[in-house]
C-alpha cells in the first residue's frame, strides 16, 4: 500500500491541475464568445504575420 | 436558426431604429458586461449589434472595415453576441460606422451600452461557475476514494482515505455552500422556512458528523455526499441564473436598440443631443418618418401623425401649429418643429413606467410550483429529521453518535434535488426551445403562468398587424384614376401612399403624367393633370367626409371624391396563430382601439367572433380585469402604450419586439422575430413544461418514498446516499431535457 503515499498526491496534482486550468480560463475570459473563437481560427488575417 | 431581426418599419430613421435583438444573444450573456465594463473605462466606445453577422468571415469583413476607418484604434467583432465593440476617437459617429458596415453589406444597429450593464449578473455568475467548478474537482476526487471505502478498504487506508476526503470536503462545502448559507441565513432571520435552510442544515450535519466519525475511526462517513449534495443544487442554481441572465442580456439589447436622441434648435443650429439633455421649452426638430421623442406642441410645420403606438388608431392624424404630441409618435410627412412640455423621465411614455412598476410587483405574488413544493418540503424533511433523531435517541438510551448519524442521513437523502436542479432544467431545456422559435422568455414564472392560460386577448394594431397598410379597393376605380393616384403617391413618402404605389405596380398600372407635383404636409399631394388640379389626401382637403375605414381621397375636380381605402397587413403568422390557439380550444378575443370598420374586418378575417373596437387604455385593462375575476387566465398579447395596463393586468403577456419600451417591459415574453406563429407553439410547450415539473416532482417523491424509511431504520449507508441522489438527480434532468 506504500504506492498510495505517491499515487494519491499525483492524483490530487493532476486533478488540481485541471482546476487551475479551469479557473486561468474564467479569469482569462476564455468563455465570453464561443462561436467567435470557433471560428477565428479559419480566418487566414494574421497567417503570415502576428496580429500587431 | 436565423430570426430575422424585424424593423419597425421603412419609415424608421437610424436614430430611432426599434429593430430586435439578435437572436444569437443567446450564449455567454457576460460578453456584454465585459464590454459595457470595458466601455466605462476606456472611455470613447461604441457599440453596434450585427444580427446577420454569421461566419468565419463576416469576422474580417467587419473589423477590416471598420478598423480601415480613420480614427477607429479598434474594433472586435463578438460572433457569440453578434455584436462588434469599436474604440475609436470621439469624432467617429455610430452613424458613419453604420453606413460603412452597409457598404460592405452589413446591417448594424448602434446600441447604447450604458444600458447593456449586466456586469453585476455576471459577476454572480462567474462567482457560481467557480464554485461548481470547485465542488466538481472535489466530488471526483472524493468518489474515487469512496468507491474505494465502499469496496471494501478496511481500518488504516479507510481512515486515511477518510482523512484526506475531509481535507478535500471541508474547504469545498466551507467555499462552494456559501450561496446556500447565505441564502438560509437570510430566510431564517426573516423567520421564515426556506428550502436552502435543509440544504445548508444538510450540508453542515454531513460534514461535522463525518469529520467526528473520522477522528473516532468510525465506518460511515458523507463527505462524498456532502459535496455531491453542494454539486447538483449548484449545478441547478447556474442553470437557473443563466436563463434569467440570457432572458435580460437579450431585453437589455431590445433596450439598448433605441438610443434616445433628439435634434435640438439651439440658436437656429441644430444639435443632436441625448434625450436626458432635452430641457422643457427646447425646440425640437423631428424630421419625417422619425418618432417623438419628447412630449410637446408642435410650434411650427404641418403633418400627419401615426399614433397607433399609443391609442392603437391606424388613422394618421392631422398635426400643426399647437398640436399636442406626445413621446412615441410618429411623424409622417413633413417636417415639424416641436416645443418641449415634457422630456425624458417626465414624459408621458416614461410616466407609463410607474404604472408597470405596479404591475411587476403584482406579478411576483404567483407562488411558482417549486415556491409550493418547498412550503411543503422544508417542514417535513425538518420534521423527519429530528423525529428521527429523537426516536434513536430514546431508542438507544441516550446514543449521541448514532441518532445524530440517522438524522444527518435523512437529510441527505431527501435532497431537494428535484427542486434545486429539475425545474431549473425544465425551465432552460424550455425556453431554450422557445428562444430558438423567436420567443423571450424575461420573467422566471412566466412559463407556468402560460400553462394555466384558457383566454388569449389579442391587440390589433402592431400586434395582429404590422402596422404597415396595404390597398384594398384598387380594382373598384377607373384605370384613369388609380394611374392619377398612383403618380400624385408617387411624390410622397407617407405610407399609404406608399402602399398606394406599390399596390398600383403589382397590379400592373403605370402613374400617369401629372406634373407640378407638390406635397402640402398634413394633407396631401397636389398636382396638374391634362390641365386641371388634382389633389390626393385627407378627405377633409378633397371636399369629402371621412369614412371610418384607412383611407386617402382623390379628387379630380369631375364627380365626387374617390376614396382608395387600406388595411392593415396581417402579421405573417397571425392567421395560424389564432386558429392554434382555437386548436387548443382557447377562447380567442380582440380588443383593439381602433375604428369599427378595420376592427370587424380583421376579425372576420382572423375568424375571431369575440371582438372590441374602440376600447381606452383603461377599458382594456378593466376587460382583462374582468375576466380574471371571471376566474380566467388571461394571456395578453399586445404592443402599444394604451395595451400596457392590460398587459401588466393579466396573468401572463406577450408584446412583439417592435413594441414599445413600456410595453416590453409589461410583458413577460418577447416575441423577437415578425412571424406570430410561434405563440401557438409558447403555449404548447409551457403546458409540456408545467407537466415535466409536476412529473420530477413525482419521480424525486418516489426515491424518496423508498429510501427515507431505510435512513430511518438507520439502514442507509453512505452508498445507498450517493447513489439515491446520484440516480434521482440524473433522473430528474433526462426528464427535463424530454421536452419536445
Amino acid at each position: 500500500m506504500a504506492i498510495l503515499t505517491f499515487l494519491i498526491p499525483v492524483s490530487l496534482f493532476l486533478g488540481g491541475l485541471g482546476l487551475a486550468a479551469f479557473f486561468w480560463a474564467m479569469k482569462t475570459k476564455q468563455f465570453d464568445d464561443p462561436e467567435g473563437d470557433a471560428n477565428r481560427i479559419l480566418t487566414t488575417d494574421w497567417d503570415d504575420r502576428p496580429k500587431p | 436558426m436565423t430570426i430575422s431581426a424585424p424593423l419597425s418599419g421603412a419609415m424608421a430613421e437610424p436614430e430611432h431604429v426599434t429593430a430586435s435583438a439578435c437572436p444569437a444573444c443567446i450564449a455567454a450573456p457576460s460578453a456584454a458586461a465585459i464590454a459595457a465594463a470595458a466601455a466605462e473605462e476606456k472611455g470613447a466606445r461604441l457599440m453596434l449589434s450585427l444580427p446577420t453577422a454569421h461566419c468565419a468571415a463576416c469576422i474580417s469583413t467587419v473589423e477590416n472595415a471598420v478598423q480601415a476607418v480613420p480614427g477607429v484604434r479598434s474594433a472586435r467583432v463578438n460572433l457569440t453576441l453578434r455584436r462588434v465593440s469599436v474604440e475609436a476617437d470621439a469624432d467617429v459617429t455610430a452613424e458613419r460606422l453604420i453606413g460603412v458596415l452597409k457598404g460592405v453589406g452589413y446591417e448594424a444597429h448602434e446600441l447604447d451600452p450604458g444600458l447593456l450593464s449586466a456586469t453585476e449578473t455576471d459577476r454572480q455568475g462567474r462567482d457560481l461557475l467557480m464554485r461548481l467548478g470547485v465542488a466538481g474537482f472535489s466530488m471526483m476526487n472524493v468518489m474515487l476514494l469512496s468507491v474505494a471505502v465502499w469496496s471494501g478498504a478496511g481500518d488504516a487506508t479507510r481512515d486515511l482515505f477518510h482523512w484526506i476526503s475531509a481535507a478535500i470536503a471541508l474547504p469545498t462545502v466551507v467555499f462552494a455552500g456559501q450561496p446556500f448559507f447565505r441564502s438560509a441565513w437570510a430566510s431564517l432571520r426573516v423567520g421564515r422556512l426556506g428550502m436552502d435552510v435543509p440544504i445548508s442544515l444538510a450540508l453542515i450535519l454531513a460534514s461535522s458528523i463525518s469529520l467526528f466519525e473520522t477522528w473516532k475511526g468510525g465506518h460511515h462517513a458523507y463527505f462524498d455526499a456532502a459535496v455531491m449534495l453542494s454539486f447538483f443544487l449548484l449545478a441547478g442554481r447556474y442553470l437557473d441564473h443563466r436563463t434569467r441572465a440570457v432572458a435580460r442580456s437579450a431585453a437589455e439589447e431590445l433596450a439598448a436598440l433605441e438610443v434616445p436622441r433628439a435634434v435640438v434648435l439651439r440658436d437656429g443650429v441644430e444639435v443632436v443631443l441625448p434625450i436626458a439633455e432635452v430641457a422643457v421649452g427646447d425646440l425640437v426638430r423631428v424630421r419625417p418618418g422619425g418618432r417623438m421623442p419628447v412630449d410637446g406642441v408642435v410650434f411650427e410645420g404641418q403633418s400627419e401623425l401615426d399614433r397607433s403606438l399609443l391609442t392603437g388608431e391606424s388613422l394618421p392624424v392631422f398635426a400643426g401649429p399647437d398640436t399636442v404630441v406626445s413621446a412615441g409618435e410618429v411623424n409622417l410627412t413633413g417636417p415639424l418643429v416641436v416645443r418641449v412640455t415634457a422630456a425624458g423621465r417626465d414624459s408621458s411614455l416614461h410616466r407609463m413606467a410607474d404604472l408597470v412598476a405596479v404591475a411587476e410587483s403584482a406579478k411576483t405574488r404567483y407562488t411558482s410550483l417549486a415556491e409550493r413544493a418547498a412550503k411543503w418540503y422544508s417542514p417535513l424533511v425538518h420534521i423527519l429529521s429530528f423525529g428521527a433523531f429523537g426516536f434513536w435517541m430514546w431508542k438507544t438510551g441516550g446514543d449521541l453518535r448514532f441518532a445524530v448519524n440517522i438524522s444527518a442521513a435523512v437529510l441527505i437523502i431527501t435532497c431537494p434535488c428535484a427542486l434545486g436542479l429539475a425545474v431549473p432544467a425544465v425551465v432552460t431545456a424550455a425556453s431554450g426551445k422557445l428562444f430558438r422559435k423567436g420567443l423571450l422568455i424575461k420573467h422566471g414564472t412566466a412559463l407556468e403562468r402560460m400553462a394555466e392560460v384558457d383566454t388569449v386577448v389579442f391587440d390589433k394594431t402592431g400586434t395582429l398587424t404590422m402596422g404597415a397598410p396595404a390597398a384594398t379597393n384598387l380594382g373598384e376605380h377607373p384605370r384613369a384614376a388609380v394611374e392619377v393616384a398612383a403618380a400624385l403617391a408617387s411624390a410622397s413618402s407617407h405610407p399609404l401612399a406608399q402602399a398606394l404605389v406599390a399596390g398600383a405596380r403589382a397590379a400592373g398600372i403605370a402613374p400617369a403624367r401629372v406634373e407640378e407635383l407638390r406635397e402640402v404636409p398634413g394633407y396631401g399631394v397636389e398636382g396638374v393633370w391634362k390641365g386641371r388640379r388634382v389633389r390626393l389626401g385627407r378627405a377633409e382637403w378633397c371636399g369629402s367626409e371621412p369614412g371610418d375605414t384607412t383611407a386617402t381621397y382623390l379628387c379630380t375636380g369631375e364627380g365626387a371624391a374617390r376614396a382608395f381605402t387600406f388595411a392593415d397587413s396581417l402579421r405573417p403568422g397571425a392567421a395560424e396563430a389564432v386558429a392554434s390557439l382555437r386548436e387548443q380550444g382557447l377562447r380567442v378575443m380582440l380588443i383593439s382601439g381602433d375604428a369599427q370598420g378595420a376592427v370587424a374586418d380583421l376579425a372576420a378575417r382572423l375568424g375571431i367572433a369575440d371582438w372590441t373596437a374602440g376600447a381606452l387604455p383603461a377599458e382594456k385593462a378593466a376587460t382583462v380585469t374582468g375576466l380574471t375575476q371571471a376566474g380566467h387566465r388571461v394571456l395578453m398579447v399586445g404592443d402599444g402604450l394604451n395595451d400596457t395596463a392590460a398587459l401588466a393586468a393579466a396573468h401572463v403577456s406577450i408584446s412583439p419586439a417592435s413594441a414599445l419600451d413600456a410595453a416590453r417591459v409589461a410583458s413577460d415574453i418577447v416575441l423577437l422575430g415578425q412571424d406570430m406563429a410561434p405563440i401557438g407553439d409558447a403555449l404548447r410547450i409551457s403546458r409540456q413544461a408545467a407537466r415535466r415539473i409536476v412529473e420530477n416532482f413525482a419521480v424525486s417523491a418516489g426515491y424518496n418514498v423508498i429510501a427515507v424509511p431505510l435512513a430511518l431504520v438507520g439502514m442507509a449507508t453512505p452508498l445507498a446516499a450517493a447513489a439515491a441522489m446520484s440516480l434521482s438527480s440524473i433522473t430528474v434532468s433526462l426528464n427535463a431535457l424530454r421536452l419536445k
